[in-house]
């Protein structure tokens, strides 16, 4: 067994080419998920009824699909339209999409539980709706909500995980790969767990400062 | 329209929510440093009417106009644009029931986010004007904390000096002590009552009829969504006209003669 986690040493080097591609497949995928799920969330909450009716079957249809699949759909089907994506943009894209429809829908639900009396002091202080958002609006929900977004971050970090599937060479298939070339799935699968959990320990620190933040405010 | 001393002009305003008439043809007009505070009972449709003059909520019926302009409807006679309303909102400033401070910022970023970011206006001067205006409140020292840190009392004068800081030609009160415990009213009433005597225009809804007996100019008497009497403060609760505002009246008489007046 000690030689086993010995042969997995001798291939950190694809270890740890492999974390840094889900590191910055995860931070990349879940910074652009937040961004999109900024622009989905006052569309989730219009009074204009087709907008909010689009977004809401957006991200319901979107929840409502196992991200194996989706990113099976955007890698192997998008090419039957014409469109042809390499690996790592399909993985991109499908993180982010994905993500993005879970990030509106946490967005939403902190926005809902807002009390209505600062935004409604924002209109009255003749904020227009765009800088009402901005300013006065987002900013309650990043700290309302931090916590709730931290762990979809930790989601998105184990969803990248399936993307091994197309052949993306993040920390699963890189953990994969030394277990088919020596035979060593115990050590080389432990190892990538844990490699994992030390990730989502540093989304876990960003979370506790961000919520910090939030308990001076509150 | 409107004629030049005066900073609000309410002609014939209506409202109803529904099957409910909230306001029906209310009509005033406040000069410039006036103080005046608007009474009635419970639901008879005084925030509703305050949240008209800003357009918080839109009246069904009749015209606003601050200063000369018309609230809600632009020189072409249509519905302002969400730009031209809020250019129309910083000429007003608001004091909520329940403080409404942002609770993201900080005391004096409270003060200067919305001359910053709506009316533009440069960040030393407004920095130099908000500090000012905490002194002013009594709360210099508190400029660095978070609202959630401050007492009712505390939090309604940040309410006051934010409100202050847009350099409004109009200000609303919409029950800004309602929802103190009774002993922070006090200090809230103190500062309301200094601007009343430097003669800002301000409309105040308010149950404190010790105030307003002594620090309005005049006094709006409101009755299921209509104006019932109207007059100086001394004529009003000295000789109420209508019987509504007798039954009205008697019902705060151990108050006003008992308690807040030494506020």
């Amino acid at each position: 067994m000690i030689r086993d986690f010995g042969i997995v040493w001798s291939e950190r080097d694809l270890l740890l080419s492999g974390l840094a591609n889900t590191t910055i497949l995860s931070v990349l995928s879940a910074a652009a998920a937040l961004l999109l799920g900024f622009m989905l969330t006052p569309a989730l909450m219009s009074k204009r009824r087709p907008l909010a009716w689009a977004a809401r079957g957006f991200v319901d249809g979107m929840r409502c699909v196992p991200f194996l699949l989706f990113a099976y759909i955007v890698y192997y089907g998008f090419p039957s339209f014409g469109v042809r994506l390499d690996n790592w943009t399909s993985g991109l894209l499908a993180l982010t999409i994905y993500n993005a429809a879970y990030m509106a829908e946490i967005l939403r639900g902190a926005w809902a539980a807002q009390p209505p009396e600062p935004i409604e002091a924002g209109i009255a202080f003749g904020f227009s709706s765009f800088g009402l958002f901005r300013r006065i609006i987002l900013p309650s929900l990043l700290l309302a909500a931090g916590p709730v977004i931290g762990n979809q971050m930790i989601q998105i970090i184990k969803d990248s995980a399936f993307l091994t599937i197309i052949a993306l060479p993040e920390l699963t298939h890189a953990a994969s790969s030394i277990q088919s070339r020596h035979y060593v799935p115990f050590a080389a699968f432990i190892t990538a767990v844990f490699l994992y959990w030390g990730l989502c320990l540093v989304v876990e620190a960003g979370v506790s400062w961000i919520g910090r933040r939030a308990e001076a405010r509150r | 329209m409107a004629g030049t001393s005066k900073v609000l002009d309410v002609a014939g305003v209506s409202k109803r929510f529904g099957d409910v008439e909230v306001l029906s043809d209310v009509s005033f007009q406040v000069d410039r440093g006036e103080t005046v505070c608007v009474l009635g009972p419970s639901g008879s449709g005084k925030s509703t009417l305050l949240r008209c003059i800003n357009w918080l909520e839109q009246p069904d019926a009749g015209r606003i106009y601050v200063s000369g302009s018309q609230v809600g409807v632009n020189r072409a006679g249509l519905v302002m644009t969400d730009r031209e309303l809020s250019e129309v909102r910083t000429h007003i400033g608001m004091v909520f029931q329940h403080f409404a401070l942002w609770p993201h910022l900080t005391v004096l970023q409270n003060l200067m986010e919305a001359p910053i970011q709506v009316q533009r206006r440069p960040k030393g001067e407004v920095r130099d004007e908000a500090l000012a205006l905490l002194a002013k409140v009594g709360l210099m020292e508190k400029q660095n904390v978070f609202p959630s840190r401050l007492s009712g009392g505390q939090k309604q004068r940040v309410g006051i000096a934010r409100a202050l800081a847009m350099n409004p030609d109009l200000l609303l009160f919409d029950e800004p002590t309602s929802a103190l415990d009774p002993e922070l009213v006090t200090e809230v009433l103190a500062v309301m009552r200094d601007l009343a005597r430097e003669g800002r225009t301000m409309v105040i809804v308010t149950h404190e009829m010790g105030f307003a007996r002594e620090a309005a100019t005049r006094v709006l008497f409101l009755d299921r969504g209509r104006v019932v009497e109207t007059g100086s403060p001394n004529a009003f609760f000295a000789h109420p006209e209508t019987e509504r505002a007798r039954q009205f009246l008697q019902r705060y008489a151990g108050e006003t003669s008992a308690g807040r007046r030494s506020a």
